[in-house]
């Protein structure tokens, strides 16, 4: 069972056709193009069982994979990143 | 879900008077109140918001219905679809309490106002300037093209707020707004379109939808997608539509005793037709699926969708005019109109030369090539 960091790795590599590290801002290097940023939101959303709204969009939360689980991990309360991985499997 | 009797009723009118509005430039104003009770502005919002909450495939079938008799009625929906989807996504809950409920009933006709005369598909190019003024923001530029800009009385707009993307929710009656109809353009011609321009034009603060930084990458971008949706279903429902017109035709049509259809390159022609047509609206079928799972492919599957959906517009209609000759283009004639409508919706929503990019950049990937970061490696080792 892939761990909640591989996924969102594997998602944004897929995503954005090149490694990406957990702390790339891939906004800022220019691999993003105008659909990433809503595929990205919808990928957060559908992974984690979770709903995004525009106040959690403002503060840089998706701009690196270490800022997702980070912000996952927030949002989700008292779930611990394990309990994210078993509540998007089950 | 809309009653369907009232869809059938609307669209049974819009068959008998679609051409009269496409001369005229406009909807009158009982089929947009029509439209309104039926519950077709506000299909995609649900319900505790003043819609009728349907799915993704009941609001495409909607369009096809609709686009298959009239393209600007379609664009009616399709304009308020793409507007309560950018409150319902990224408004607060005191936006969507205070904007959603009208919009879905019709008693506020929304507009979207994002082309400018030096962006069109690069809307990152927008002038627009948003301004903060302590409560109050300031909204001046040049918007063109906008579908029902005429009529509407509740816009979306792009604006830049010191280059950083913003959307604002601007009323129609606020001192300073201006609307130049456009008339006589190649299709959509009954969608009251209008350039609008916003000569310092002020909205409370409360009127900026999601925070300033994201007014394309969001909010722009989540109305051009639910736009995408629509569009692509509304250009089945007219490849449908001249499809059955064109077959009709070539069994009946005789000349010299033969029947067009005895001809083999008229039944060739109809067979493409006929594969663009049903290949379009599977493609559609796809990205309502995936949108009601809200899987993250559905962008994607949408523009391929709406790209798919164009062109077999484009081709169908074509070559429903090609088989009904002069009679596709007399002055009334469904096909002909559909065959001008058609290449509009290959240029909006992302034109069709956009639309093949992001789907082979998909692609590429998915095999490690990044075309975009590619070409900035390639000119900094220049
Ligand atoms: C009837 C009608 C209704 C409209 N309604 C609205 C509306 O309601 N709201 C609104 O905001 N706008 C509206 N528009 C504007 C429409 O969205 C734009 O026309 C569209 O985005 C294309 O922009 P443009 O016309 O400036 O063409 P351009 O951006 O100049 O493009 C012209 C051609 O060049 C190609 N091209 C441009 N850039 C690239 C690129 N980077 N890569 C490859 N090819 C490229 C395009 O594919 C296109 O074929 C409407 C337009 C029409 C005709």
């Amino acid at each position: 069972m892939a761990t909640a960091a591989e996924d969102v790795l594997a998602f944004l590599t897929r995503a954005l056709g090149s490694p990406v590290g957990p702390d790339d801002d891939y906004f800022a290097d220019g691999r993003a193009n105008s659909l990433f940023a809503l595929e990205l939101v919808a990928f957060v959303e559908h992974r984690f069982r979770l709903t995004v709204e525009a106040e959690d969009l403002d503060v840089g939360n998706f701009r690196t994979a270490a800022n997702i689980l980070a912000f996952v991990t927030a949002k989700t309360g008292d779930r611990s990143p394990g309990a994210v991985t078993d509540a998007a499997n089950g | 879900m809309p009653p369907t009797a009232s869809v059938a009723t609307l669209v049974a009118r819009a068959r008998a008077e679609a051409a009269d509005w496409d001369r005229a430039g406009e909807l009158p104003d009982s089929v947009v109140a029509e439209a309104a009770r039926a519950g077709l502005l506000g299909v995609g919002v649900p319900a505790p918001h003043g819609g009728s909450g349907g799915t993704p495939a009941e609001l495409g079938e909607v369009c096809a219905h609709l686009g298959g008799a009239c393209s600007a009625l379609r664009a009616l929906v399709t304009v308020q679809d793409m507007v309560t989807a950018a409150v319902l996504r990224w408004g607060t809950p005191a936006q969507r309490a205070r904007w959603l409920p009208p919009l879905a009933r019709g008693e506020r006709r929304a507009a979207f106002a994002a082309t400018e005369r030096g962006a069109g598909t690069e809307l990152s190019a927008v002038t627009a300037s948003v301004t903060e003024h302590g409560e109050e923001i300031e909204i001046s530029g040049h918007k063109r093209w906008v579908t029902f800009g005429r009529t509407a009385d509740t816009f979306l707009v792009l604006g830049t707020a010191d280059g950083r993307p913003a959307a604002v929710l601007v009323e129609g009656d606020r001192p300073g707004v201006r609307r130049e109809p456009v008339e006589g353009q190649l299709g959509l011609r009954a969608a009251a379109v209008a350039h609008v321009a916003l000569d310092r034009v002020r909205v409370p603060r409360d009127h900026l939808l999601a925070p300033v930084g994201l007014g394309l990458s969001h909010v722009v971008a989540t109305a051009l997608d639910h736009g995408r949706f629509t569009v692509a279903w509304g250009c089945v429902g007219m490849a449908e539509a001249v499809l059955d017109a064109a077959a009709e035709h070539a069994a009946r049509r005789t000349q010299a005793g033969a029947v067009l259809a005895e001809h083999e390159v008229v039944r060739a022609l109809l067979g493409r037709c006929a594969v663009d047509t049903a290949a379009a609206r599977e493609l559609c079928a796809r990205a309502a699926h995936a949108r009601a799972e809200r899987l993250p492919e559905a962008v994607a599957d949408t523009v391929v969708a709406k790209y798919a959906a164009a062109r077999a517009a484009v081709r169908v209609t074509g070559g429903a005019v090609q088989t009904l000759g002069a009679a596709g283009c007399a002055p009334d004639s469904l096909v002909g109109r559909f065959f001008r409508d058609a290449k509009v919706m290959e240029l909006i929503e992302g034109s069709a030369h956009v639309a093949e990019l992001h789907i082979a950049d998909r692609l590429l990937r998915r095999h490690g090539f990044n075309s975009a970061a590619h070409v900035a490696r390639r000119e900094a080792r220049a």
